[in-house]
């Protein structure tokens, strides 16, 4: 579980994050929306450690990340994987090596034993076969797959994923949003997701929150979006006239 | 206002260089990079290297023929000690500096740039990976120890070449040249210029890996960072020639 604790962060004088608190709970898929700019990415990053929040507390099971010793920081580190959304796979390994840089770096595994957890990992991803394989010979979908499979080698209890969906074909967007959900269930993960995605938000949102303007505005799972009140949130979600269309259906259905 | 900017550049340029002082996360994982990086700057550079330095020393030999002929105060012979001092004392170290200020310190830059830029530097972060000590120190290392290698291939190359030029061009015979470049040798010298080499090298890298480790924004500010790797190591490796020259002798 983490418990976020009125978070602030700024950058000169510009306010990006306005005091946020949220839980994200085991074994769900906790989703982070918001328009552009609303301070998603920088919440995201404010979490797994890499922007320092000016104000409030991040806790993993308990552990305050913000009042840690840099050694503490570093050990808890390696119970994150992150899924970029560039993906940040290593140009110059292949595939497998990508996958097996964290074992070498910070396990005393034997050749085989990585060999072995690294191939698990690809059958868990389905990728099979695309081991010698560099980023750059692969589809992007691929190295989605590929990103998860390293974000999970080492066993990870908390997993972060920045638009996972971003550039994906909707099949695709499905496909790797499904692979993300059983994974957390199956390893009984905190999974925290950042997206723009409303089939993500459909499909796999145990949790969302809402950002808007470095503030939460709206939290709550994905069948209450279909029925939200709140007008800034109804439309970031239901954009379109087609959208709204379709939601208003789908309610009347329900309710009629 | 430059001043100011001109400190806190370098702060930060001293903060990175303390943060590689740490324990290895896997001893093994660095000295892998490290080795790499030798490869890259050493066996990556050696050709352009051995073209330039032969030149070099022809020119340097061709030069100073034309200017010692017809002085009958300084024998012929000569040339083989000047040119091969020249080499040791400033051409070598110095040029072989330049050059690769711009190949390896573009190189250097760029790779970390895009690596900023695409997000495997984070990606390294999160993961627990030291960064600057995993991507930068290796290169430095790499640089310290390559770079005397390179220079002293440099020197090698740059006299025989003079010694081609010279020969080649009538000014003097093959054993002429052959007694100077064994006459009045200082060990000193070669000495000082391994300390040269490895300080060009340390700066060449350092500053190149600042630049690139700490772009923001697109692929602009990659070819930014480049160019001031380049430019700055380049200046810097002049200053401190100057300054070693000093010390030094």
């Amino acid at each position: 579980m983490i418990e976020i604790s009125n978070i602030e962060k700024a950058f000169g004088t510009q306010q990006v994050l306005k005091g946020i608190s949220t839980t994200f709970e085991t074994g769900q898929c906790n989703l982070i929306i918001g328009r552009s700019g609303s301070g998603k990415t920088v919440f995201l990053k404010c979490m797994v450690g890499l922007f320092h929040p000016d104000k409030g507390s991040i806790k993993f099971d308990g552990r305050d990340v913000i009042q840690m010793e840099r050694k503490d920081k570093q050990a808890l580190r390696k119970e994150i994987g992150m899924l970029f959304q560039g993906n940040a796979l290593f140009d110059s390994m292949t595939v497998a090596e990508n996958i097996q840089f964290p074992l070498d770096m910070f396990t005393r595994m034997s050749q085989a034993e990585k060999t072995e957890r690294v191939n698990f990992c690809l059958k868990r991803v389905a990728l099979t076969g695309a081991e010698k394989k560099y980023p750059g010979e692969i589809s992007g979908g691929m190295m989605k797959r590929v990103g998860i499979a390293r974000a999970i080698v080492m066993n990870p209890k908390y997993l972060f994923c920045d638009e996972p969906n971003s550039g994906l074909d909707p099949k695709t967007a499905i496909v790797i949003d499904e692979l993300i959900k059983e994974i957390t269930e199956e390893y009984q993960m905190t999974t925290v997701i950042n997206t723009h995605d409303m089939n993500s938000v459909m499909g796999i949102g145990d949790k969302v929150v809402y950002l808007s303007n470095g503030v939460k505005s709206w939290e709550g799972n994905k069948s209450e979006i279909m029925n939200t009140t709140n007008e800034d949130l109804y439309d970031f979600i239901f954009a379109s006239d087609f959208l709204k269309g379709l939601q208003k259906a789908a309610v009347g259905k329900v309710n009629g | 206002m430059y001043f100011l900017s001109f400190i806190e550049e370098l702060g930060k340029y001293l903060a990175m260089l303390a943060s590689l002082f740490t324990k290895p996360e896997r001893f093994s994982m660095y000295w892998k990079e490290t080795m790499r990086q030798m490869v890259n700057i050493g066996i990556g550079s050696l050709i352009i290297v051995g073209i330039v330095s032969t030149f070099v020393g022809g020119v340097t030999a061709v030069q100073f023929s034309n200017q010692i002929m017809g002085l009958e105060l300084i024998p012929m012979w000569w040339l083989g000690y000047i040119i091969r001092d020249s080499m040791i004392l400033e051409l070598a170290p110095t040029i072989t500096g330049l050059l690769l200020a711009g190949k390896i310190g573009s190189n250097i830059s760029s790779e970390l740039g895009s690596m900023r830029i695409t997000e495997q530097i984070d990606a390294l972060e999160i993961m627990g990976v030291n960064t600057p000590a995993y991507l930068i120190g290796p290169k430095i290392i790499a640089g310290l120890f390559v770079m005397p290698i390179l220079v002293t291939i440099a020197v090698f190359l740059g006299i025989i070449g003079g010694m081609f030029a010279g020969v080649l061009g009538g000014y003097y015979s093959m054993a002429e040249y052959i007694r100077g470049t064994q006459d009045m040798f200082v060990p000193w010298y070669a000495f000082m210029m391994l300390i040269k080499s490895g300080v060009f090298g340390f700066i060449i890298c350092s500053i190149s890996a600042y630049y690139g480790y700490n772009v923001k924004g697109g692929a602009l500010a990659i070819g930014e960072a480049s160019t001031k790797a380049v430019v700055n190591s380049c200046i810097i490796i002049i200053i401190a020639n100057f300054i070693l020259a000093f010390i030094l002798l």
